[in-house]
C-alpha cells in the first residue's frame, strides 16, 4: 500500500494498539492497520473479539495502554472524544429523549456555534438525506427503531467529519429493515465520500457492503483485505470458517478450504475425470432452503463429512439415506495457510 | 365462591381499609368549618368564621411564615446537595454506592427522636444557638434524602452513551452535563424537592428538638393541642397545612411519573 501511494494519508492508522481492561485478561494484543479515506471498511469478528474497543479507541471513549491512533496523519491517541473529527453512530442510537429531531440533529453545530439560519439548514439537509424531513419536530420515543436509526445517522452527518463510526447500528433491525439500511448506509456513504468504518460480526452483512474488512479473532487481526480476498484467499483457518461455510478437509497436516457450493452430488459409482477428486458417502441431511438446498455427505467414517450446497432443481433427486458420490474440481480446493499458532 | 360474591366481598375490604385511613383526617376538616368552639358532634353548623380568626391571629402567622422559610430553605439546599451527591455517587462501583446511599439515608430511616436527640447535643457542643439555622441545618438532612433518592433512580436509568454521544458531538463534559444531563435530571430533581418541602412542612420530632424558641406550624399545632386551646383553629391549620403538603406531593408523583416515561 505504502509504495502504491505515498501522497495519501490514511484516515485512520493505528499502529500497535493494545488495551485490557482492569485487573482481566487483554482485550487488543496489538492491532496494525490503515483505512483509507473513502473507505467503507468494516471490522469484523465474533463478539468479544475486540472489533468494538478499536471502534471505542478510534472515537476516544478509551485511551489505549499502548500504541498509537493517529486520524489523518494527526496522533489523537491521548485527546477526548470533543477533540476528534469523529462522530460516532451508537449501537443503541443514543438519541436525547427531550429534543425534537431536529435539535438532535442540529446538537453538534450548535455546540460548534454555527449561526441559526445556516444550523436549521444543515440539519433540514441531513434529515433530507434520510427522508425524515417530514417528522423533524416529533421527540424520539415516537419513531420507530429504523427511524431512530437514520436520525442517529443524520445527527452523525451534519458535522461532516472525515469519519464516522458504526458500532452494529442494524442489530436491532428486522430482516427486511436490515437490507433497506443496509443498502440506504452504503448509498449514503458513496454519495457523502465521508469515510465509514462499521463493526459488525454478521459476515454476509460485512461482505455485501465493505471495501475492505478487518477479521479480528481473540484481540488481533487475523486478515485484511477485500470481501474477495477474504472469501476466496482465507488467510487462516478462522478465517476461512467465519466468512461463508466450508469445508476444512485435513491431507498431509494441512487444512484445505473447499467451499459448499464447488461441492456436486453425483450418483454412485460415478468415475471422475482427472482434475476431478471424488468422495462416496451416504446423504445425511438435506435442508431446502428456496433456491438452494443443503445437503450433507458423510464418508466411510464419522469425520468424513463433507456439506454441498446445490442449485434446489439439482437436488430433487435426493434423499436421505441414499448413497451418493460428493464430487468437486480439485482447482476448487484451496491450501490454507499453515497457522501461526 | 361466585365471581360477584367476591367483587362484593373485595370492594368491602377495600372501603373499610379506606375508611380506617381516611376517616379521622374527614373528621378534622369537617370540624375546620363548625360554627361551634367546642368541638362536638355532631357539629352545630357550618361556618368560615374560624378560618377569618385564624387568619388574624398573630402566633399562626408567624409560625406559617417560619414553616415556609425553613422548608423553603431546607429544599433548596438539599436540591444541590442531593444532585451533586447523586452525581458524585453515579458511575461508581456498586458496593460504594450501597453503603453511601445507606449513610445518606440514615436521617430517615433512623427513629425521628434519635436524630433529634443527636442534632440537639451536636449543635450544643458546637456552641450554635437554637434558631432558624439549626432548624434549617437540621431539616436539610433528611430533604437532602429525599432529593437523592429521586435523582439517583433517574440516573439509572440514564443510558451513559447519551453523554459519549454529546461529546462525540462536540460537547465537552461540562458542556454535556448542562445540555443532556440536567435537562434529563430536571423532573427528578423538581419532583424531588416538591417532596422534601411536603416533609420538612409538617416534620415535628426533630424540629422539637433543634427548634428553640421558634415556632414551626406542626410545633404550634402541637403546643395547642397539649394546652387544650385554640382547638377550632388547630382544626383550621390542620386543613391548611394537608393542603400545602399534598399539592407538591400529588405534584411530585406527577411529575416522576412523566420524567420516567421519557
Amino acid at each position: 500500500m505504502q509504495d502504491k501511494a505515498p501522497e495519501i494519508v490514511p484516515a485512520v492508522s493505528l499502529h500497535n494498539l493494545t488495551k485490557s481492561y482492569g485487573h482481566g485478561k487483554p482485550v487488543l494484543k496489538g492491532i496494525d492497520l490503515e483505512i483509507w479515506p473513502g473507505e467503507f471498511f468494516t471490522l469484523l469478528g465474533p463478539s468479544g473479539s475486540g472489533k468494538t474497543t478499536t471502534l471505542r479507541l478510534i472515537g476516544g471513549f478509551e485511551f489505549p495502554d499502548a500504541g498509537e491512533i493517529s486520524l489523518c496523519g494527526e496522533d489523537v491517541s491521548r485527546l477526548p472524544p470533543y477533540r476528534r473529527d469523529v462522530n460516532t453512530m451508537f449501537q443503541d442510537y443514543a438519541l436525547f429523549p427531550h429534543m425534537s429531531l431536529r435539535d438532535n440533529v442540529a446538537y453538534g453545530i450548535k455546540i460548534r456555534r454555527v449561526p441559526e439560519p445556516k444550523r436549521r439548514e444543515r440539519a433540514t439537509q441531513a434529515l433530507e438525506m434520510v427522508h425524515l424531513e417530514g417528522v423533524a419536530d416529533r421527540r424520539p420515543s415516537q419513531l420507530s427503531g429504523g427511524q431512530r436509526q437514520r436520525v442517529a445517522l443524520a445527527r452523525a452527518l451534519v458535522n461532516e467529519p472525515s469519519l464516522i463510526l458504526l458500532d452494529e447500528p442494524l442489530g436491532a433491525l428486522d430482516l427486511k429493515l436490515r437490507r433497506e439500511m443496509q443498502v440506504e448506509l452504503k448509498r449514503i456513504q458513496k454519495q457523502t465520500g465521508i469515510t465509514f468504518v462499521y463493526v459488525t460480526h454478521d459476515q454476509e452483512e460485512a461482505l455485501s457492503m465493505s471495501d475492505r474488512i478487518a477479521v479480528f479473532s481473540e484481540g488481533r487481526l487475523e486478515q485484511v483485505g477485500t470481501p474477495q480476498e477474504l472469501y476466496e484467499h482465507p488467510a487462516s483457518t478462522f478465517v476461512a470458517c467465519f466468512i461463508g461455510s466450508s469445508n476444512i478437509l485435513t491431507e498431509a497436516g494441512q487444512d484445505i478450504l473447499l467451499r459448499p457450493e464447488d461441492v456436486r452430488v453425483e450418483a454412485q459409482g460415478y468415475v471422475p475425470s482427472p482434475d476431478e477428486a471424488v468422495m462416496p458417502g451416504t446423504v445425511t441431511e438435506i435442508a431446502y432452503l428456496g433456491p438452494v438446498t443443503r445437503c450433507r455427505v458423510r464418508g466411510a467414517s464419522e469425520d468424513d463429512s463433507i456439506l454441498a450446497i446445490l442449485p434446489s432443481r439439482l437436488a430433487r433427486g435426493l434423499r436421505e439415506g441414499e448413497p451418493v458420490a460428493a464430487v468437486w474440481f480439485r482447482a476448487a480446493a484451496y491450501r490454507l495457510p499453515a497457522s501461526a499458532a | 365462591m361466585n365471581g360477584s360474591l367476591r367483587n362484593i366481598a373485595v370492594w368491602t375490604a377495600a372501603l373499610a381499609v379506606l375508611a380506617f385511613l381516611l376517616l379521622p383526617l374527614c373528621v378534622v376538616l369537617i370540624y375546620a368549618f363548625d360554627a361551634a368552639s367546642v368541638q362536638v358532634w355532631p357539629i352545630r353548623g357550618l361556618s368560615l368564621k374560624w378560618f377569618v380568626s385564624t387568619w388574624a391571629d398573630e402566633e399562626v402567622r408567624s409560625a406559617l411564615l417560619i414553616s415556609v422559610e425553613v422548608a423553603g430553605l431546607a429544599t433548596l439546599l438539599a436540591s444541590v446537595l442531593g444532585t451533586l451527591a447523586a452525581l458524585g455517587m453515579n458511575g461508581l462501583s456498586s458496593r460504594i454506592v450501597q453503603a453511601g446511599s445507606f449513610f445518606l439515608t440514615l436521617p430517615i430511616a433512623m427513629p425521628g427522636v434519635l436524630t433529634g436527640i443527636a442534632m440537639n447535643s451536636f449543635f450544643t457542643t458546637c456552641g450554635l444557638p437554637f434558631n432558624l439555622v439549626t432548624l434549617v441545618i437540621a431539616h436539610t438532612t433528611f430533604c437532602t434524602v429525599v432529593v437523592y433518592s429521586n435523582v439517583m433512580a433517574r440516573l439509572r436509568r440514564l443510558s451513559p452513551t447519551l453523554l459519549e454521544a454529546a461529546q462525540d458531538m462536540g460537547a465537552t463534559p461540562f458542556q454535556g452535563f448542562l445540555t443532556v444531563t440536567l435537562p434529563l435530571l430536571g423532573g427528578a430533581i423538581m419532583s424531588g424537592m416538591l417532596l422534601a418541602f411536603a416533609l420538612s412542612f409538617d416534620e415535628v420530632i426533630v424540629s422539637t428538638f433543634t427548634a428553640g424558641s421558634e415556632t414551626t406550624l406542626p410545633l404550634w399545632i402541637f403546643g395547642a393541642i397539649r394546652l387544650g386551646q385554640h382547638m377550632p383553629e388547630v382544626n383550621v391549620v390542620v386543613f391548611a397545612v394537608m393542603a400545602v403538603t399534598l399539592v407538591p406531593v400529588v405534584m411530585g408523583q406527577k411529575l416522576a411519573a412523566s420524567a420516567s416515561r421519557e
